[in-house]
């Protein structure tokens, strides 16, 4: 953490690094808030339009009547939290991590594989790489290169005596 | 130490120190202010194009059965459909059970359809009587009736009803209260009319009736013997048609002037050139019953197993699909009898020897309403060419979901239209099945989905099956015994065979056929 969190960027690099955080985070709690917002929001009919390797697995998500209300819950409240954690930079390392592995189960339910037809996203064409990879991508970049030890609230909590 | 740390840390917060911390904070606002803007700009929208519909879509509340007394069933006929039937009632042959246990050791969809079989309502009925005039299918109803614990082979079975030899012996048993009538098309009225004379209910499958004839014969004596008379029309159960004619009540889409409705099908099952089963032959069936008032034929097995291709059996296109879509109008907009019908069609894909036409086009005139009625079917092309009422303000598209959709030279939407609150390409108010709330606004997930069929009419929160639902309703009256009749009641299908056979009079004398209002005669 220490090598990490000492690290010196340069004024622009800064800059755009937080930017990238700050995309990232909007993005990710408005998708969040939209989830809330809507009464009849459910996961469900995005699970059962999984294809690839991994599908039976999310259709088992989908279809059991106890784990769906779980996974709603963890999609609506954790886009939320992480994206508010990445906007303010509060725990913006973790914040990175867990928004990287819900991008990454994403990715799995839907992969860009030749010959997967999806209803969802219905926008786009993409051969292996689609966005939500390289949103993954880019918060692993965050992760690696954390910033708010210096622009975020993680400067005041995690804050050394010097 | 620690403690004297974070004391000391805290002490050091400089201004700018806060100030850095906090500097992505006002993002918070910005988002939140563009989330209340956002939303107020769709509540507005939704606002502006449900002023004049604004109503909740209530989901239909299950009839509560109060089965202390078991209604005793007879079926008569038990081919594929009746088959179907009695599967929704509860009774599977233990073989299909078998069969759905087999696959669903490995296949999820096959363990969930188990599953929802085995975990569908007892509707308080039992099998007493079948007859059928093939023995290996009277036999097999036998199998399928006494598997009450709906299990399969070797499973624990209830008693074996009894096997009647004619319709005749099984309407006049005393142990049977109400009959299922799955027979070929010119077996209905005649089995229905007799059930009617013995006091028994009836449920009988489309159409109600062969000849013109018959159709008063049987509303005449079903009214008489005050049965609870229901017609295999289940779509009469599928949520989106209360809702469509809710929201046309409402004026949504203007005047309407026409309405097209189609039957698109293209494989062999679909165009009616079933199996033949190798274990048939003159000795296991009564051929001389099953043809009954249709006019004499040699035994063939082709017009035992595929008699719907046949006009001495069969009502064809008119009386086997038109109905459905009908129905499904006369449902929604209580268009009654037609004032006029002019068909053609012909024989041009199945040239197999079958008299009833493979494709047929119907236009049936409503004087009276100022509204055209289309039909048009093909069974050697399935291109979908939906199901559209079309008014002078917006055209709905009818299935398990409905789509609404603006005419760009409406009157109604005009000012909306010419603010951009409405788009002539995009839907207004679409409708999905389990949703509380018509939807102005609503995602496209939910159109995406809703396309792909893969949403169904729900009770209490429960996907279920529209037939289910139809034979409940029917239990249900049987059961209030005060005069109630199910939604698909002896008028409804008087006027659902007659505007049937005005379609099939038209095509075969090549005219138009009109109603006669005062005298209820086809001219």
């Amino acid at each position: 953490m220490k090598d990490i969190v000492e690290q010196n960027y340069s004024s622009s690099q800064y800059i755009v690094l937080i930017f990238c955080r700050l995309l990232i985070g909007w993005h990710l709690l408005y998708e969040g808030v939209v989830k809330l917002m809507n009464p009849n929001w459910s996961a469900k009919l995005y699970l059962m339009d999984s294809s690839g390797p991994f599908k039976s697995f999310f259709f088992w998500l989908a279809q059991d009547k106890i784990i769906l209300p779980v996974v709603d819950l963890l999609n609506q409240w954790g886009l939320v939290f992480i994206g508010i954690g990445l906007m303010i930079g509060l725990f913006a390392r973790l914040s990175a991590i867990l928004g990287a592995t819900i991008l990454g189960l994403y990715y799995l339910s839907h992969p860009a594989i030749i010959g997967a037809d999806y209803l969802l996203p219905n926008e786009g064409s993409y051969l292996l790489v689609n966005k939500n990879l390289i949103e993954l991508a880019s918060l692993l970049v965050i992760y690696l290169f954390p910033t708010s030890y210096k622009i975020g609230i993680d400067r005041l909590i995690f804050k050394k005596h010097e | 130490m620690e403690d004297k740390n974070i004391d000391t840390r805290s002490k050091r917060f400089s201004r700018r120190e806060v100030l850095k911390g906090l500097a992505t904070v006002p993002f918070l606002g910005a988002l939140a202010y563009g989330v209340y803007r956002k939303k107020q700009y769709y509540n507005a929208l939704n606002h502006s194009l449900l002023e004049e519909l604004d109503f909740e879509t209530e989901e239909r509340k299950d009839l509560e059965l109060k089965s202390d007394k078991k209604i005793r069933i007879g079926v008569i006929g038990y081919g594929s459909r009746a088959n179907y039937l009695l599967r929704s009632l509860g009774f599977a042959h233990p073989d299909y059970v078998e069969n759905m246990i087999q696959k669903a050791q490995n296949d999820e969809g096959w363990s969930k359809r188990l599953q929802n079989f085995m975990d569908q309502d007892n509707l308080g009925v039992e099998i007493t009587g079948v007859c059928d005039v093939y023995d290996v299918h009277a036999q097999k109803a036998m199998e399928a009736c006494c598997n009450i614990y709906r299990r399969g082979r070797n499973g624990q079975m209830g008693k074996i009803p009894n096997r009647y030899r004619t319709y005749k012996e099984l309407l006049r048993s005393p142990d049977i209260d109400a009959v299922i009538i799955g027979t070929p098309d010119h077996w209905h009225a005649p089995i229905a009319i007799e059930a009617a004379k013995n006091g028994k209910h009836v449920y009988c499958e489309k159409p109600l009736s062969w000849s013109v004839k018959e159709t008063y014969d049987a509303r005449e004596q079903v009214k008489k013997n005050e049965i609870v008379f229901q017609l295999g029309h289940q779509n009469r159960q599928t949520d989106s048609y209360h809702v469509a004619k809710k929201i046309i009540e409402k004026g949504a889409l203007g005047k309407i002037s026409l309405i097209e409705v189609c039957t698109n099908r293209n494989s062999s099952n679909g165009a009616w050139i079933y199996d033949i089963d190798p274990k048939a032959n003159r000795h296991n069936i009564d051929w001389k019953q099953f043809i009954g008032q249709a006019p004499w034929h040699e035994f063939d097995l082709k017009r035992f197993f595929r008699w719907r291709c046949w006009w001495d059996y069969s009502t064809g296109l008119s009386g086997d699909l038109f109905t459905h879509e009908f129905d499904a109008m006369n449902q929604i907009l209580d268009l009654g009898m037609p004032s006029s019908v002019m068909a053609s069609g012909g024989i041009y894909y199945y040239k197999d020897g079958r008299t009833v036409p493979d494709v047929l086009t119907m236009a049936y005139e409503y004087e009276h309403k100022d509204l055209t009625l289309l039909y048009s079917a093909t069974q050697a092309n399935q291109n979908n060419r939906g199901r559209v009422i079309m008014g002078h303000d917006a055209s709905m598209l009818v299935g398990s979901t409905l789509e609404i959709k603006a005419d760009r030279n409406s009157t109604k939407y005009k000012d909306k239209i010419k603010r951009g609150e409405i788009d002539p390409d995009k839907p207004i108010y679409s409708y999905v099945p389990g949703k509380n709330k018509v939807d102005a606004v609503s995602s496209a997930t939910e159109k995406y989905f809703a396309g792909r069929g893969l949403l169904y009419t729900y009770r209490n929160g429960k996907q279920v099956d529209t037939t289910y639902l139809h034979l409940k309703e029917w239990l249900y009256c049987i059961r209030l015994n005060d005069g109630t009749q199910p939604s698909c009641n002896i008028d409804r299908a008087f006027e659902e065979a007659m505007a049937s056979h005005m379609g099939t009079i038209s095509y075969k004398e090549g005219r138009k056929v009109y109603w006669d209002y005062e005298n209820e005669k086809i001219i």
